[in-house]
């Protein structure tokens, strides 16, 4: 197979690959002032949706659709909220991104903007992405100074307004109405749905959340066209009637126990093996993964020594598309965010520091979320210490399974996420943590206090 | 007298036009608040929500759900130091970096050097994963910390 030429992420290391000249001189902004010359808002949104893009920040829905549901012939205003609040453990190519190229997530904004009729765009930035906002400041003032931001862009009678928003630390203001919540000043508590956003969005007004990599691939299925985009991926699996395919270039980012953790770009369907054994580097030190987070947290835990049934592949093996990682009991695809655990790692630990995140960022809205991350954290917490009880396997499976039922016990998705890393942690890593029960071995980490939950 | 400076107020009042609503400005208010006078003591979140038509309540409530602000009776020190305990970061050493830190600095996460220069913290992940374990120094990302590139890190902020 030749190699792939990265097309989101051409432009990264290219010297002042941020800056607005460079961009043009790249034929940046020529594929917006096409659209706006030439194609209507629906035009736009047609060929978005025929491209088959489907969500980058999780939960893989069909961007093109997500568009059509805002109501027809509405008087206006109508809002897209940019999310780059990436605080998915592990996920990083939103970041990268906005740092190197961020004209490309801006170029895609006035693209989404202009399908949807929208005149502003709010671009809620996680606090702790200080350079990424920096880079996105500087771009969007050079964009007013270029008359690509404000009334009537490049003569073509559009006006839109870019505001960038900071955010202040929690990861539930990314989750997409605590993200509104956020911006309107509030606590990021996430909202009831229906009404979906797209119905009663940001100030009430009909508003679209798209997350900065969705819009990057905007840019790029308008320049190069949905055929494009199409050839790239992976088609529908004839034998799951819900999966919509995964077409198109996506942005993998490998951490933990690999030599080299970086980001890279590829088609959808590339493997777990591939990408930790051809691009992270290997696992480091020469040593042997044991398990992966394939996705982002949320997603669970892969065991890579599992055969997988009729064949001698194993979990390894499975393809990063929005269909695999669910063959294997994973929630999904979730950011692509690829976690390498090696075979000296307790899966104990792993696990502890997993339940601790979802118990310290649920926004405790709702009381199975926020009793039974608590619940989790603790049994975990006791397992570390060696004081592990015969039956806190079962119970972590039974409270994970019962705080993730979708949809209605909870409001929003942090819960069902909290539950997957327990549930196939402990399903496929089960004599682990039995041995440790009964040895009533301690972590390497039991004394350290700072990491015992109390903040 | 006002705990805001007429300029800081000014600088919250830039905000206004950018939304549709003054409730909005809530959180770049809290924002510039926080960085300047590195607290936002009660006195201060009378004054936002004066500028803002809100209810002090209101301001409080969104700014207690967000831990990132410290209230009355706390304060920031000079520099914010975050060590990630993401993990990511924790299977490339955080914890050890983390325990490391509070030794070399005296302060348990969560507390300010008696010299009011670093304020030390853990993170959720910072979305640094490509170089665990990594740091926030206030809003800038430190890659691949090593304990002795957290010395020379935490040396560097004691001097200025
Ligand atoms: C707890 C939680 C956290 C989330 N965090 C993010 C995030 O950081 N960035 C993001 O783009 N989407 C995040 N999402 C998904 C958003 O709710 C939403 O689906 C997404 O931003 C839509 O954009 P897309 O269709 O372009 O993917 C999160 C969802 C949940 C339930
Ligand atoms: S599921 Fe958890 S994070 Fe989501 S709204 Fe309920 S309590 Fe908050
Ligand atoms: S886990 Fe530390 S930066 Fe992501």
């Amino acid at each position: 197979m030749p190699t792939y030429e990265p097309v989101l992420l051409a432009r990264i290391n290219k010297p002042n690959s941020g800056k607005l000249e460079g961009y043009r001189a790249d034929g940046g902004y020529a594929t917006v002032e096409r659209a706006l010359k030439e194609l209507k808002p629906i035009d736009v949104v047609t060929q978005v949706k025929d491209s088959g893009l489907r969500g980058r920040g999780g939960a893989g829905f069909p961007c093109g659709l997500k568009w059509t549901f805002l109501p027809k012939d509405h008087p206006g205003p109508i809002y897209l909220c940019v999310n780059a609040d990436e605080s998915e453990p592990c996920t990083y190519n939103n970041r990268i991104l906005m740092e190197k190229d961020p004209h490309q997530v801006l170029e895609g904004i006035m693209l989404a903007c202009y399908a949807i009729r929208s005149q502003k765009a709010f671009f809620y930035v996680r606090y702790e992405y200080g350079d990424a906002f920096r880079a996105l400041e500087s771009a969007v003032a050079e964009m007013y100074a270029a008359g690509l931001l404000g009334k009537n862009i490049l003569g073509s009678g559009f006006d839109l307004d870019i505001v960038l928003h900071r955010g202040a630390g929690a990861y539930i203001c990314g989750e997409e109405t605590g993200l509104i919540e956020s911006l309107e000043g509030k606590r990021a508590w996430p909202r009831i749905k229906p009404p979906f956003p797209a119905i009663e969005g940001a100030f009430r007004k009909p508003t679209i959340v798209n997350n900065v990599e969705t819009l990057a691939c905007v840019t790029q299925i308008m320049k190069r066209g949905k055929e494009w985009f199409q050839s790239l991926g992976v088609p529908p699996d004839p034998k799951n009637p819900r999966d919509a395919g995964s077409y198109g270039p996506k942005l993998y980012t490998i951490a933990g126990h690999v030599e080299q953790p970086c980001c890279v770009e590829l088609p959808m369907g590339v493997t777990v093996r591939e990408l930790v054994e051809k691009h992270g580097g290997g696992v480091w030190k020469g040593r042997k993964a044991k398990a992966v987070n394939p996705g982002g947290l949320s997603m669970g835990y892969l065991n890579v020594n599992t055969k997988l049934k009729d064949s001698d592949l194993t979990e390894y093996d499975i393809p990063l598309d929005f269909n695999g990682p669910g063959r294997v009991q994973c929630l999904g695809l979730g950011t692509a965010a690829v976690t390498v655990i090696d075979d000296q790692t307790s899966m104990i630990d792993v696990l502890h520091n997993t339940c601790q995140f979802f118990s310290h960022e649920s926004c405790g809205q709702c009381t199975p979320c926020r009793e039974g991350t608590g619940w989790m954290l603790k049994i975990t917490d006791r397992l570390r210490r060696g004081l592990g009880r015969k039956e806190d396997l079962d119970v972590l499976v039974d409270v994970a399974d019962r705080i993730g039922i979708m949809p209605g016990t909870t409001i929003c998705g942090l819960a069902d996420g909290a539950g997957w890393p327990v549930k196939t942690a402990i399903r496929k890593f089960r004599e682990e943590f039995e041995a440790a029960i009964k040895s009533g071995a301690k972590s390497k980490y039991a004394k350290s206090l700072a990491m015992a939950g109390a903040h | 007298m006002s705990v805001l400076s007429e300029d800081l107020k000014n600088r919250i009042r830039a905000f206004i036009p950018k939304y549709p609503r003054k409730q909005a400005v809530t959180l770049p208010a809290l924002h510039l608040v926080h960085d300047e006078l590195r607290t936002v003591s009660n006195e201060a979140i009378v004054e936002i929500a004066e500028i803002l038509e809100l209810h002090p309540s209101e301001v409080n409530d969104t700014m207690t759900f967000y831990a990132f602000f410290k209230g009355e009776g706390e304060k920031l020190g000079t520099t914010r130091f975050w060590v990630c305990r993401g993990l990511a970061c924790m299977l490339r050493g955080a914890y050890e970096l983390i325990e490391h830190c509070e030794d070399k600095l005296g302060v348990h996460c969560g507390h300010t050097t008696p010299d009011g220069k670093i304020t030390l913290e853990f993170a959720e992940c910072i979305g640094a994963c490509d170089g665990a374990p990594a740091c926030l120094v206030n809003d800038v990302h430190a890659m691949n910390v090593t304990p002795e590139k957290a010395d020379q890190l935490i040396t560097e902020l004691k001097l200025k």
